[in-house]
């Protein structure tokens, strides 16, 4: 679409609002949020960004198909649940590892890998389905 | 045995780094992983050929019903076949890497073989009856991958789908059959079934058991009439017809049968069914053999053949027969995987496979000759090679067999006789006589491609010269696990003249003879009938099943999705109505007791609100577009209602999801006509009646679920577990993540294919199939989709 006020309000919204659906995903396990809400945020800024510039720009600027974006996602959710299985424990059983840097602590896990399935999922979902409207229509 | 099995999963996984890490390379080092398996396997052997057996086991799933082990369980029988497999497997890697060099898939070629060897590995070792199944189903998947490798081809993509339909429905009567028989005994490890036989042959569903069983094993192993997938599969690059469709894969069902004898054999109608299949399968295929011309067709029939000879084997049961099959198997394995791969290796470099038009090759091609001379002269039975021990072997167990034994023999000698003839046609015609201008100017193959059929040639003579090099340390253990009691043995070339060296001589004689006239026969209006009526009818049956199902299919479709979608709606509620309202009905009853004490005054500002804004739609909902935007409004409303009870996270989804879907609804209504009510008085009074129901059912449903007592077991549970036993304060992430982690990936893997087949529907429309549906909408909006464009 061809408008002024469109093209620089997404040039500056779009990396506020890809911040802010990780900000989402991040928070998510312990405040509102998670991988599908901040996958949706995700999936809303590049739809924003192909109304204004259209699917060929925002190819460019995602530079994975999302179809391999959902590829990606399904191989982080299997992933996840095999690696409890190489413990001997059984398939998708929560794995927590606790970094301590003093400031502020990290929680690495096989949920937050489970997550981040999700969120490639939905993101590469609705890119998808908005990308083959928009082109074939 | 769970290591080398993850591992090469794990390596699969990788190759396409090595691959672009090491160039040319990549084979000789891809190689080492099945060399390393083997040489490991290899190690095991001095212990089995003592008598004993190796068990290991993890967890895996545990059920209250039963454990699913990750067990593993190596005595002779699935010593042998691993040796095999990698054996092979490693050959096959390095010959991969020089066939398939100038191919843009390698890397992918890489990963699927290893995948491949990795699931068959798992099923010759597994003993858990659930993981059999699962090895062997990721096998029948890798194969589909493997046999459409040249996707571009539709006639690899045919044969790939034609074998995953054949051997995927007969994996589903296996999982129904090791199902039953777990259930049967309450032993769901082979090794302890292993004593149960009695327990299964004497149980009432032994006949169902067994029927079922054999329908996997006998459409995974080709026997006839499920044997027309295999030659078809030939459309695979020859390294995985050589590795799947000779070595490996189709001597699954063969393992399977093996490996249940002593469960499940030794009863009359193992005989009959076993015993009979297999020897029908071994004489149509190998006549049939002598139908084509090309090199890959004739091993490939030549090769159901050999399945069909050792499913006889397994169902003589005799001792001498169980001797036969271990001779059998080993040797078929080494001559056919030369075969192949030296077929393979014609092709490659002289440009065609077609006996027809090769000839005189045997100075530009001196190794694959040597390779191909050998290996054929076992696969024809001939004197010192390890192939005449095992044919020997076969006609005593035929001789000796319990029931008929003239007829038996009688026909095995016939079929061998084809064999023979065979053997010579794919060696004498490319590579002996006078030179024939190839489509590519032939020469000598690379050494990764004449490797591996010439060490397994050199094998197969060595073996037959010198047979106690395997004969205690292997051959004995594999025919003592099949037979299912210790058995004891040793082999000789020289048996004296007896009753089967004179039928190897008349078989000889005979296969001579029929190469003589090869051309003649190949040509005469009765082999084409025969080939008409046995390898191409099960093919026309298959086509007919396959095409009776998708008119079922399409006729269906045709009714119920008629492409309006209000009548989508009207069966939708129509059926929602009838099978909700009367279980409610008759289960529940009526409940009417609405309280609005606790509403608050904003709650009810906000339900008026919604109620307006569909009013005006309502009213007003002459566009598309306002009704969508209507319906949005509804859906930020009903989010709002989440956050004032606290539900952050799902009116957050709520917020998100309504707007994508003005967004996703805007797109699609571009293409779409202006709305044109034309419904008449009577249909508008129905369409009324149907969403008035609709409403009111679903209203007295929350009614009456809502004054039901609330058990807070659950959300309490959640409440209290999410941040010690995961980790996280908020309940809904944990549920989704971790608590219910199962259902979500369910759930999100629906999500991907539903996105894959939007993207296949959308796309298709431009390729215009004129059969399509939507070819003909596509035309009627072409106008409003150029508009859409500029979006």
């Amino acid at each position: 679409m061809k408008s002024l006020i469109l093209h620089t309000a997404t040039r500056l919204m779009i990396g506020v609002l890809v911040l802010f659906s990780l900000f989402l995903f991040f928070r998510g396990h312990d405040e509102p949020g998670g991988g599908f809400i901040g996958g949706l945020v995700g999936a809303g800024a590049f739809t924003l960004y192909a109304i204004a510039f259209g699917t060929e720009a925002t190819r460019q600027v995602l530079r994975i198909h999302p179809i391999t974006l959902i590829a990606y996602g399904l191989l982080s959710l299997v992933v996840s649940g095999l690696i409890p299985m190489f413990i001997a424990e059984p398939f998708l059983t929560g794995k927590w590892l606790f970094i301590e840097w003093g400031a502020f602590d990290t929680k690495l896990s096989t949920p937050l890998l489970f997550d981040i399935g999700v969120y490639l999922c939905v993101v590469g979902f609705i890119v998808t389905v908005i990308f083959s409207l928009e082109e074939e229509g | 045995m769970l290591i080398v099995v993850a591992l090469i999963f794990a390596v699969a996984l990788v190759s396409p780094w090595i691959h672009r890490l090491f160039k040319e390379k990549a084979g000789w080092i891809l190689a080492l992983l099945p060399f390393g398996s083997f040489l490991y396997l290899a190690s095991w052997l001095p212990h089995i050929a003592a008598g004993n057996v190796v068990q290991q086991s993890t967890t895996w799933v545990s059920l209250a019903l039963f454990e699913v082990n990750l067990a593993f369980y190596l005595d002779g029988l699935s010593l042998m076949f691993g040796l095999i497999i990698t054996g092979i497997g490693t050959f096959i890697v390095l010959y991969g890497s020089g066939y398939l060099s100038k191919y843009a898939y390698l890397p992918r070629f890489y990963c699927a073989i290893l995948l491949f060897m990795g699931s068959m590995l798992g099923v010759v070792l597994a003993d858990n009856l659930i993981s059999i199944f699962v090895f062997w189903e990721l096998t029948s998947f890798t194969s589909f991958i493997l046999i459409g490798f040249t996707h571009e081809q539709e006639n690899s993509r045919k044969a790939a789908l034609q074998a995953l339909l054949v051997t995927g429905i007969g994996g589903l009567a296996l999982l129904a059959g090791l199902v039953l028989m777990g259930f049967a005994t309450g032993h769901w490890e082979v090794s302890a079934l292993l004593n149960e036989g009695d327990i299964v042959r004497n149980h009432p569903y032994y006949l169902a058991i067994l029927i079922l069983v054999l329908g996997g094993a006998f459409t995974k192993s080709a026997q006839f009439p499920f044997s027309f997938w295999l030659p078809g599969a030939m459309a695979a690059p020859t390294p995985v017809s050589a590795y799947l469709h000779s070595a490996t894969m189709v001597k699954a069902g063969v393992y399977l049968l093996a490996r249940l004898n002593p469960v499940l054999g030794s009863t009359e109608i193992w005989l009959y069914l076993v015993g009979g299949f297999g020897l029908a399968t071994l004489l149509i295929s190998a006549w049939l053999s002598l139908s084509f011309t090309d090199m890959k067709q004739i091993l490939a029939y030549s090769t159901v053949m050999a399945l069909g000879t050792m499913t006889m084997l397994i169902g003589l049961g005799t001792e001498i027969a169980m001797k036969g099959l271990a001779v059998y198997i080993l040797s078929h394995a080494m001559y056919k995987g030369a075969l192949f791969m030296v077929a393979g290796a014609v092709d490659h470099e002289a440009g065609t496979r077609d006996v027809l038009k090769l000839g005189g090759l045997r100075p530009l091609m001196p190794i694959s000759f040597a390779a191909a001379a050998l290996a054929a002269i076992s696969m024809a039975g001939i004197p010192p090679l390890y192939g005449f021990i095992a044919k020997e072997l076969v006609y005593e167990a035929a001789l000796e067999a319990p029931l008929w034994p003239v007829i038996v023999i009688s026909l095995a000698v016939i079929a061998n006789i084809a064999i023979v003839a065979a053997s010579a046609i794919v060696v004498i015609r490319p590579f002996l006589g006078a030179k024939v201008e190839t489509p590519k100017k032939a020469h000598e193959a690379p050494p990764s491609m004449w490797i591996g059929p010439l060490s397994l040639a050199v094998l197969s003579v060595l073996f037959g010269v010198l047979p106690f090099l395997v004969d205690k340390s292997l051959m004995v253990p594999v025919a003592s696990s099949v037979y299912g009691f210790p058995i004891d043995f040793y082999l000789s070339l020289w048996h004296g003249i007896n009753l089967p060296l004179i039928l190897s001589i008349l078989t000889l004689a005979g296969g001579i003879l029929i190469y003589r006239f090869w051309d003649g026969l190949r040509e005469s209006s009765l082999m084409k009938i025969y080939q008409a009526g046995f390898a191409m009818g099960p093919i026309k049956g298959y086509d007919g099943l396959v095409a009776g199902l998708l008119s079922l299919a399409g006729w269906q479709t045709r009714t119920i999705q008629n492409g309006l979608m209000s009548n989508y709606l009207i069966t939708i509620l129509v059926t929602l109505l009838i099978a909700v309202g009367y279980t409610f009905l008759a289960k529940s009853g009526l409940v009417w007791n609405p309280s609005f004490e606790n509403v608050l005054v904003q709650e009810w500002a906000l339900a008026i609100a919604i109620i307006v804004a569909l009013g005006i739609i309502l009213a007003f909902g002459h566009s598309r577009l306002t009704m969508v935007i209507g319906a949005g409004v509804v859906g930020f409303g009903l989010a709002l209602i989440y956050l004032m009870h606290g539900a952050a996270d799902l009116a957050m989804t709520q917020v998100l999801v309504e707007t994508l879907t003005v967004i996703l609804v805007v797109l699609v209504l571009i293409h779409v006509p202006k709305i044109k009510d034309a419904r008449s008085k009577t249909s508008k009074v129905r369409d009324g009646v149907i969403a008035v129901s609709a409403g009111a059912m679903m209203t007295l449903l929350i009614l009456a679920v809502t004054a039901t007592p609330f058990d807070a077991f659950i959300s309490e549970f959640y409440a209290e577990a999410s941040y010690p036993l995961a980790h996280g304060r908020n309940i809904v992430n944990v549920i989704l993540v971790d608590f219910r982690a199962l259902d979500t990936m369910g759930e999100v893997v629906v999500v991907a294919i539903a996105g894959l087949a939007v993207y296949a529907l959308i796309k298709m429309k431009r390729f215009g199939s004129a059969d399509s549906p939507d070819s003909r909408s596509a035309d009627s909006s072409g106008a409003a989709s150029k508009q859409g464009k500029t979006l």
